[in-house]
Formats: structure tokens, C-alpha cells, sequence
């Protein structure tokens, strides 16, 4: 299946741009939400195969039915200390738009967790953590049932080439 | 019902375009003081296509520029003009004009108004001679005017349309009012021909009609307005015979009344125009040019594909079947399954392949028109020869071929061939002549560009290329390697050759895209009888043959066409220098090792050079030993881009999918020895060192 077809799969989705429902994961014991309507597919972790020169976080390319998509650790994107990749370990299939269309991503999380329906006004901003922590890729905090979840902006995330370091004042 | 007329734009440009090719080779097939009505007639119906077509889409400037043209043609076409040279030069200028007209409606590009104008009053100055030079045409073209003019003064007409004349969009009240504007008009309708109410079919003509037409009225605008429908209908357009009426105006007042026409929409083009660069300037922003190309497929190679899905279907069911309980005992049968499909698959990727494919005619057609510009203004003869023009080529490698063989063309036109007087010296004949021709070799297309002209003066390039520093002084160059320096970067042939110079592109922009495309040209001559350039392209850019290797854990794929050899280190043959840049004694040689772990920065399984493999590749000129863990297999893979979904990667040109799924990089060799150089900054300098001390 090319790209192109992929998208067609999805464009029944597409007419309702405007979802309010999340698919939460988990990463370093918090809960990241990402919005369900990019989400292509969920796949068990293989292992990719590494592009040279290419920024550690990246973890290679994989073959998603006849299309090259590359992988994008999150864990190592956002400096968070590596874990072993277990048997929960997943990787999220994700349409990323940018200035030059649309690309097809995957992000390493350690878990996907559950979706949600979060309210447009129930998301807010993120507080200014002046350089400590870049909020740049984050699209607002989100309460669910008590729980924070992180809801990202992914275009912002993978089209961007500089790492966002959650705790770049430590390092 | 408002329609989108947008949707049909893409078609009516592709149909123009493909009508103004066919109009150009048409003229240049037409020979001064020959009408061959044959010619002419597919000349003028393709003008009157694009005419009525970009009518239809209201684009102004076009049908009126096209309609001077056409009147043209019509006159040709009725003998009652005689084809001359310079009129079939200005239509084809005209015809380049029409071109640009349409490209900058399509894209919403800038047009040269002042262009426009001036190609329409040239044609309108040919169109205007008409009146000092063509009497001697009334003799000869008398005779086949008889049927028609003079003293006729109108037209009975049996229009008998096909069933299926509505649903081809063709309105006969229209066309009834259009010639209700042409003199006194009288239909009369045959409904003899009609079912009974309740077959009715109401899509379909059951009509058929008698129009009777009074006036001094031409037989061509009356065809003209059944043009469209012709294929659709029985059509007698027979003379009134009876009446006569105000028979002496006939000949003279309807060219005139014409001219007067002309003359008018001349002077109306200034207001046009406003209207049309206004149009344009709207347009640019929101139409940005078409780049998704669309290609024309032949229904056989379609029909092709449709069997072989229909095999691949049938193989999947018996496949299905035998997995549902599968025991040892049908292995064989399994075997069998699985070699079916095998050969089934590999039938269908060659023949999606073969969709991609064009016949090589879409590159070579220009040059008729080129070779035949470039001649007269440079006052030679030539005679242009073309075979295997059918040799298909893929439509990618297609595009990115046009221009170097433009590049090469020209050369051979400019620098090859020589003048008449020149040719007659040497004993050779006035008209030189310059074949192109293509055919497959091997898994290759080979083009060939030869001309009989001079050929290439070694001792000039010889000369230039020492002075250049090209070639040290007292270094001997074989022969080969002569006719190779004018490859080499900053030696361009038009300093050598002659002094005719202000293309852009050098003869190493032309090695380069041809190497960019995998493919290889060398050049042959001999000098006094002719120069052959001969390309080497493989067939697809889709597929490529490679090498599998392996280094670390990784798996990487070396095109076969960039290695020249493999080899096993002796260790004897290693040197060193400064302690840091390896370096390896391939006989008389010395080539540069990369360590493909060090420039991938990938975990290394062996990094001992003693009892390695080393893969000696050559790009862009510079060869290299590649040092890999293991020699895989080679195999046949299937180029995807890593750009589509990730970046471009150094040394990478791209992805492929391996038998068991996973993914395996191509490797650029080019890049990949350029990156080997960044690698370590002291690599670098003793290897120019001994590049240096090689040419030596």
C-alpha cells in the first residue's frame, strides 16, 4: 500500500475534523495523548534499521506494507533515560503534516494506554516553564478522570529537527 | 447546471499540446510549392482543435491567434495559396507562439504580449501578400473550385445524426441557429425515423432534418459548423443548383470580406489583451504548474495487466485452499503454487513497468524542428535520420534525457557537421547527416548520436586541456582518453571546437546527468569522418540490480553498476599514510579505503583489514574500496524514497524492502566517498596528495 492509498484509507475520518478524542500512551510513567484522527496504526515493536548520521533519537526506518517510515524514539526525543524495549513496547503510526505535505511517522512508546474524549475547552495551556523545559511541542494539559495527560502537538514534535529536552536545565 | 470547466482544462492542454506537436511536424514535413492535402488537412484540424477548444474555455487570445492561423491553412488546403517556405516558417513560429500561450495559461506564467502581437501580424502580413502573389494559383486551383463557387447561391443539406449525437453532447438547435446566421435558412424535419411513444428513448436522435440554406455561403463554414458531429452522422452537403441569384460577387468579396475580418480582430487585440493579462494575473497565485504529469497508456498494456491480476487471483485462491488443511503430502503441490506466483509476480512488475515506458519518439520528435532552425541559421545542410524511435524508456529517465541530447544535438549541428563548401573540400557530400538512433541492449537502452561532420580535433583538445592544467605536460593521453577530457569540468567544447558559444550547459553537465540518471556515455571519432556519442541508460530508475553487503548489523545495497570489482585484502598491499588514511594498491593504482562502520558511524563486527573484503566502487569519476563485513547476494530491488516520509541522507539514495520484510539502504556511491572525505579531515589531504602523485 503507497502513501497515497494509506490516506485515501483514512479520508472517511478526515471529514470530521474535529475530534475531541485522544489516544493516550505511556512513556516514563506519564500519560501523552496524541490526536486519534493522525493515528494510522498501532504495530508491535521489530526492530528498524538504522539510518547513518542521523540523530540518536531517530531509530531507523521501517517497512510499513511497501512504504520506508521512519521511527522516532520518544523517549531519546525528549532525553527521558532509555528503557528496554519489552513486550508492551509499541510503536504509534502517526500522519505528520508539514509545509511539504504529509509524511508518515512512527513513534516508540512504552505503552498505549486508552483513548479519550477531552473537550476542546478542557485542554489548557501548559504553564511557562521559561527555558527549563520547552512547551513548544505540547498542545495543552488535559484532567482526565484525574489524571494529567500531556496532549502533543506532533507536527510541531517530529517536523522540528531540534530536541526538545523535558529536562534540559539538568543536562 | 453550472459545470466546472476546470476539470477539462488538464485534458484540453494535454490535447493541445500533443495537437501542436503534430501541427509542427506536420509543417516541417510540408514542402514549398507542394500542397499535400493530406498534411495540410491534419495540420489544419489540429489548429482548429486547439481553436474551438480553448474557445470553449474561454481563453480569448488563443482562438483569435489560432483563427488567422487556420484561415491560412484553409487557403493552402483549397490550393487557392501557394505553400511557400516562408509561410510554413512563420507558422511554425507561430506554432511556438501558440505553445508559450497555452503553457502560460496552464501555469498562470508571464506572456509575452508583445511576442503575440508581433507573430500575428506576420502571419496577418502573410495572409495580407496573399492579393500580390498567388493569382497563378486561380489556374491550377480552378478546377477544384468548380463545385462549389461561383453563382451557388446556397446549400441543401441532408444532416442524418446517429442515435448517439445527444449524448455526445452535440446540440442540433445550435448548430441550426449558427447556420441560421450564415443566409436565409430553412429546416425541415424528418420525423419518419421516430418509434412509437413508449420506446422512446429520450437520449437518443430519432430526427433527422433538410436545411436548406440561402446565400453566398462558402462549403467550409458550413462544414465547419458540423465539424464536431461529422463522425456522428450521415452529412450531404449539396449545392442549390437551381436558383442562381447575385451571382458575379462570388470569388474575390469573401477572402476580402475576410481580410476586413481580420483586420478588425486585429485592431481589437489591444482591449483582449488587457482582459488577458488581468485573467493571468489572478490565476498565478492560486495555479501553481502541473506537476502531477499524467501519461497515456495503451488499452493492450491495461488489458495486460488485468489477465495477469486475474491469474494472481486465481494462484491466491488455490494457495487459500491448500493453507485451510494442509498436511505434508501436498508440499509438492504447494511447491508448485509457489513457483506459479513467483512467475506471476515477476510478469506483473515487468508489466507495471511497461506502463512507465515510452516510446523514445517523445524525446527524439523535437529534433526535427531543432536540427532544421539550427541549420538555416547557421547555413548548413543536414539531413536528419532517426531509428528506433519505438525503443520505449522510462517516462522519468525520459524527462531527464531531453536535455543533454538537446545539448548533444546542438554540438554535432554547431561543432560536428561542417558548411557545405567546407564538406565539398574534403570530398564528402553538401548535406551532412546526423542519426540519431535507439535500441535495447542488455537490460540498457543505448542511444546513439552521430554525425559525418569533422570530428573532434585531438590535437586542439590536447592542447587546450594542457593549457588548462587539465593534463600535465609531459603525460600521454590515449586516444580514448582525449575523446574523454571533454567531459572534464570547465572544458567547454565551444572554446575548442569553435568559437560559436552561449548554451549553457557543458559537455560535463551532460556526463553528470547522465551518470545522475545510472547510466554511462562515451564518445567515439575519428577525425575528418564523424563524431558518435553513445549513451548507455538503464531502462528504469524503479529498479535497480545490486549487491547485497553486509557491515555490522546492518545490511546495505551497492548498486552493481558503481562497482567495478571485489577483492580480498592482502595485507601487503595496505600503506599508510600519516598514520591515519589508508590507502590500497589495486596494481597500478592507489584507492583511498572507507570503512563503511567509521563513515556510518555503525557498530563494527570486524575491523581488521586482514582477510576483509574490500567492494571498489567508482562515482563521479573517483574510485574508492569500500571495506564490508560480507558479500550477500545480488538481486533485483525495488528503489523507494527515503524523502517521501524522512529526509535525504548522506551517502544514502535511497531504501529498499528485502525479501523478509525489512529494510535495507541503497547506497550513493558518489556521496558516500564525498562523505568519507568529511569523515576525517586528514583523510582528505593525503588522498588529494596521492591523486595527485597518480596523475603524475
Amino acid at each position: 500500500m503507497n502513501p497515497n492509498q494509506l490516506e485515501n484509507s483514512i479520508s472517511i475520518n478526515e471529514s470530521v475534523v474535529y475530534s475531541n478524542q485522544y489516544l493516550t500512551f505511556m512513556l516514563a510513567g506519564e500519560e501523552y495523548g496524541v490526536d486519534i484522527l493522525r493515528v494510522q496504526e498501532i504495530k508491535g515493536w521489530n526492530k528498524a534499521t538504522s539510518i547513518p548520521n542521523t540523530p540518536e533519537y531517530i531509530q531507523g526506518v521501517i517497512n510499513l506494507r511497501g512504504t520506508i517510515v521512519p521511527i522516532v524514539d520518544l523517549r531519546r526525543r525528549f532525553g527521558l533515560e532509555n528503557a528496554e524495549y519489552g513486550p508492551t513496547t509499541v510503536v504509534i503510526v502517526l500522519k505528520v503534516v508539514g509545509a511539504d505535505g504529509n509524511r508518515i511517522m512512527g513513534i516508540v512508546v512504552d505503552a498505549v494506554s486508552d483513548v479519550y474524549n477531552v473537550p476542546a475547552d478542557e485542554i489548557k495551556q501548559p504553564p511557562d516553564f521559561g527555558k527549563a523545559v520547552s512547551v513548544d511541542f505540547i498542545k495543552g494539559l488535559a484532567a482526565v478522570s484525574g489524571k494529567m495527560v500531556i496532549i502533543l502537538d506532533i507536527d510541531h514534535l517530529l517536523n522540528s529537527s531540534a530536541a526538545f529536552h523535558l529536562d534540559a536545565s539538568v543536562n | 447546471m453550472p459545470i466546472d470547466m476546470a476539470q477539462f482544462h488538464q485534458t484540453f492542454f494535454e490535447e493541445s499540446f500533443e495537437g501542436l506537436d503534430l501541427m509542427e511536424s506536420g509543417l516541417l514535413d510540408l514542402n514549398a510549392g507542394d500542397a499535400d492535402i493530406d498534411l495540410i488537412n491534419t495540420i489544419f484540424r489540429a489548429a482548429h482543435s486547439i481553436k474551438g477548444g480553448s474557445a470553449t474555455f474561454g481563453f480569448k487570445l488563443i482562438p483569435e491567434f489560432t483563427h488567422i492561423m487556420e484561415t491560412l491553412l484553409d487557403e493552402m488546403r483549397d490550393k487557392r495559396r501557394q505553400v511557400t517556405e516562408e509561410s510554413v516558417n512563420v507558422l511554425l513560429q507561430s506554432v511556438d507562439c501558440l505553445r508559450d500561450m497555452l503553457a502560460s495559461e496552464r501555469d498562470g506564467s508571464h506572456l509575452d504580449l508583445d511576442r503575440v502581437k508581433q507573430h500575428q501580424e506576420m502571419l496577418q502580413k502573410i495572409f495580407n501578400d496573399k492579393e500580390l502573389s498567388p493569382v497563378s494559383v486561380v489556374s491550377n486551383g480552378s478546377r477544384e473550385r468548380n463545385d462549389q463557387e461561383p453563382g451557388i447561391s446556397g446549400w441543401r443539406i441532408k444532416f442524418l445524426p446517429f442515435k448517439n449525437l445527444l449524448s455526445k453532447g452535440n446540440d442540433p438547435v445550435r448548430m441550426f441557429r449558427e447556420l441560421s446566421l450564415l443566409g436565409d435558412f430553412k429546416v425541415t424535419v424528418d420525423t419518419s425515423r421516430l418509434p412509437a411513444f413508449f420506446s422512446l428513448v429520450p437520449e437518443e436522435c430519432d430526427l433527422c432534418w433538410e436545411l436548406i440554406l440561402k446565400g453566398d455561403v462558402t462549403k467550409e463554414s458550413v462544414h465547419e459548423i458540423f465539424e464536431w458531429v461529422e463522425d456522428d452522422c450521415e452529412l450531404d452537403i449539396l449545392p442549390l443548383s437551381s436558383e442562381m441569384s447575385a451571382g458575379g460577387m462570388a470569388e474575390k468579396s469573401d477572402p476580402a470580406s475576410a481580410d476586413e475580418k481580420e483586420k478588425k480582430e486585429g485592431s481589437r487585440i489591444p482591449e483582449d489583451i488587457r482582459k488577458d493579462v488581468s485573467r493571468v494575473g489572478e490565476k498565478r497565485n492560486t495555479q501553481p504548474s502541473s506537476e502531477n504529469s499524467s501519461i497515456r497508456v495503451g488499452i493492450d498494456k491495461i488489458d495486460g495487466l488485468i489477465n495477469m491480476v486475474g491469474e494472481l487471483v486465481i494462484i491466491q485462491s488455490m494457495l487459500a485452499q491448500l493453507g485451510k488443511d494442509f498436511d505434508m503430502n501436498q508440499l509438492g503441490k504447494l511447491r508448485d503454487g509457489l513457483s506459479q506466483l513467483e512467475r506471476n509476480t515477476r510478469e506483473l512488475q515487468e508489466n507495471v513497468m511497461r506502463i512507465r515506458m515510452l516510446p523514445i519518439s517523445f524525446a527524439f520528435n523535437r529534433f526535427p524542428r531543432m536540427v532544421h532552425d539550427l541549420s538555416q541559421k547557421m547555413g548548413k545542410e543536414i539531413e536528419l535520420k532517426m531509428s528506433g524511435e519505438n525503443t520505449e524508456l522510462d517516462k522519468t529517465v525520459m524527462e531527464k534525457i531531453v536535455d543533454p541530447l538537446v545539448h548533444l544535438v546542438r554540438n554535432s549541428v554547431d561543432h560536428g557537421i561542417e558548411m557545405p563548401e567546407v564538406r565539398r573540400e574534403n570530398g564528402k557530400p553538401e548535406t551532412g547527416l546526423l542519426h540519431l538512433n535507439a535500441y535495447h541492449k542488455g537490460g540498457n537502452i543505448v542511444i546513439e548520436i552521430s554525425d559525418d561532420g569533422a570530428g573532434l580535433n585531438k590535437e586542439k583538445i590536447l592542447r587546450k586541456a594542457r593549457e588548462r592544467g587539465l593534463v600535465k605536460e609531459d603525460e600521454v593521453v590515449s586516444e580514448e582518453g582525449i575523446n574523454d577530457l571533454i567531459f572534464l569540468p570547465g572544458f567547454s567544447t565551444a572554446e575548442i571546437v569553435s568559437d560559436v558559444s552561449g548554451r549553457g550547459v557543458g559537455m560535463d553537465v551532460v556526463k553528470r546527468n547522465i551518470h545522475a540518471l545510472g547510466g554511462k556515455i562515451e564518445v567515439v571519432s575519428s577525425e575528418g569522418k564523424g563524431t558518435s556519442f553513445i549513451i548507455r541508460l538503464p531502462l528504469t530508475l524503479a529498479i535497480l540490480d545490486g549487491q547485497l553487503v553486509s557491515a555490522g548489523d546492518q545490511i546495505y545495497i551497492i548498486p552493481l553498476v558503481s562497482i567495478i570489482e571485489s577483492l580480498q585484502i592482502t595485507e601487503s598491499n595496505v600503506n599508510l599514510i600519516a598514520g591515519k588514511a589508508e590507502v590500497y594498491k589495486l596494481r597500478d593504482e592507489y584507492i583511498p579505503i572507507i570503512r563503511l562502520y567509521d563513515v556510518f558511524n555503525i557498530p563494527p563486527r570486524n575491523t581488521d583489514l586482514k582477510g576483509g573484503l574490500l567492494v571498489v566502487v567508482e562515482g563521479d569519476g573517483k574510485k574508492a574500496g569500500v571495506l564490508v563485513d560480507d558479500l550477500l547476494d545480488q538481486q533485483q530491488v525495488v528503489i523507494k524514497s527515503l524523502e517521501t516520509n524522512f529526509k535525504r541522507v548522506e551517502g544514502v539514495s535511497g531504501a529498499t524492502i528485502l525479501g523478509d520484510g525489512t529494510v535495507a539502504l541503497i547506497m550513493d556511491v558518489s556521496s558516500l566517498i564525498r562523505l568519507s572525505h568529511q569523515a576525517g579531515s586528514i583523510n582528505s589531504r593525503p588522498l588529494t596528495f596521492f591523486a595527485n602523485s597518480k596523475a603524475a
